[in-house]
């Protein structure tokens, strides 16, 4: 019986945190599952599946205390999870343009409505900063078919924005 | 005919390298029957490599007309003692393997390749391959080297090349 947690960790970024945290937590008795780290505007970000079998508090008394000592926004979460339960992208849609408020929401919106599930998200401002770019790119499953997907792409081009959709045919060797 | 065991990694088996078939007989046709049917009994697998079922030769069976899409392709090819002779192009694209189950990532790999090999007669071959059934057909014979598609992951958000040459 696991006891899985999700534990988040936000602040600004060092190096060697992710090195500190999971040392304190294998000295702790957790185990890891899978986790996601990037830096976000160079704040440090991390979520984690922690493994633990005591509580919620015990969790928060054992890296709560490290957590502090860099500087980090702790966010601890019980979760229905457990691993091996991945699923395979078959599309994957990258969107770029002059950075301007709406894109994600218009574009995730006309691909919602066209049967996309979104498995992977992540989007950069790049360029410079009075001319800033947003790139995002996006996997998923086609519920609808790539077509629907592709109509919904052409429309999101019409918005002045770059897009392009490819379908992910992952090979079993 | 029979379903063969796959190996999956951890297993260090599959880290070694296989060596040359010199008989090409009876007994290595039955074999590749044999590994025909446990290719077509996996979860859509275009390829299979003789070491993944734990016979570390030189063999490898690639089918790319079973594909969800068609792709370009010569039907089921049985390569023995292959030597991939030229290769043209790179393009990145998400694989996953039967020996290693449930992880898919982005691989680099030639578009185009010439392929110099063996038929289970020991006739030699010559063919030219790409796209999707360029990718098997290197993927397969990775297996041959003991390399798995995890030696040669880029990063799952950016297609970086990585600074690996092509053995």
């Amino acid at each position: 019986m696991n006891h899985w947690y999700m534990l988040t960790l936000v602040g600004k970024d060092r190096p060697g945190i992710v090195a500190k945290v999971t040392a304190a937590l294998y000295d702790g008795g957790c185990n890891l599952g899978e986790a996601s780290m990037m830096r976000l505007g160079g704040n440090f970000t991390i979520m984690l599946m922690v493994d633990f079998e005591r509580s919620s508090k015990a969790l928060t008394d054992l890296i709560g205390p490290v957590a502090e000592s860099l500087d980090l926004h702790l966010h601890l979460d019980r979760i229905e999870g457990r691993l091996h339960q991945h699923v395979e992208p078959d599309v994957r849609i990258t969107v770029y343009g002059a950075d301007r408020a709406g894109i994600v929401a218009r574009v995730t919106g006309a691909l919602a409505e066209a049967g996309l599930n979104i498995t992977d998200l992540e989007s950069m401002v790049g360029g410079s900063e009075d001319k800033p770019i947003y790139v995002m790119q996006i996997e998923g499953i086609a519920a609808e078919g790539i077509e629907s997907l592709q109509a919904a792409v052409d429309v999101i081009r019409q918005d002045g924005v770059e897009a392009h959709l490819e379908p992910i045919d992952t090979l079993i060797g | 005919m029979a379903i063969l065991e796959i190996l999956t990694y951890p297993d260090a088996r599959l880290k070694q390298e296989s060596q040359p078939v010199e008989n090409f007989d009876d007994e290595l046709r039955a074999f590749l029957a044999d590994l025909e049917q446990t290719m077509l009994a996996g979860p859509g697998g275009v390829g299979i490599a003789a070491p993944q079922v734990g016979r570390f030769q030189r063999i490898v069976i690639v089918d790319c007309s079973r594909t969800r899409k068609p792709v370009p392709n010569h039907g089921r090819l049985f390569i023995i003692n292959p030597e991939i002779t030229a290769w043209e192009g790179m393009a990145s694209g998400r694989e996953g393997c039967m020996s290693v189950p449930d992880y898919t990532g982005n691989v680099i790999r030639a578009e185009k390749i010439s392929l110099h090999y063996y038929d289970p007669q020991g006739t030699p071959q010559q063919l030219d391959a790409e796209g999707y059934e360029a990718r098997a057909i290197q993927h397969e014979i990775d297996h041959l080297d003991g390399l798995l598609f995890l030696d040669r992951l880029v990063s799952r958000r950016n297609d970086l090349f990585r600074r690996k040459v092509y053995q």
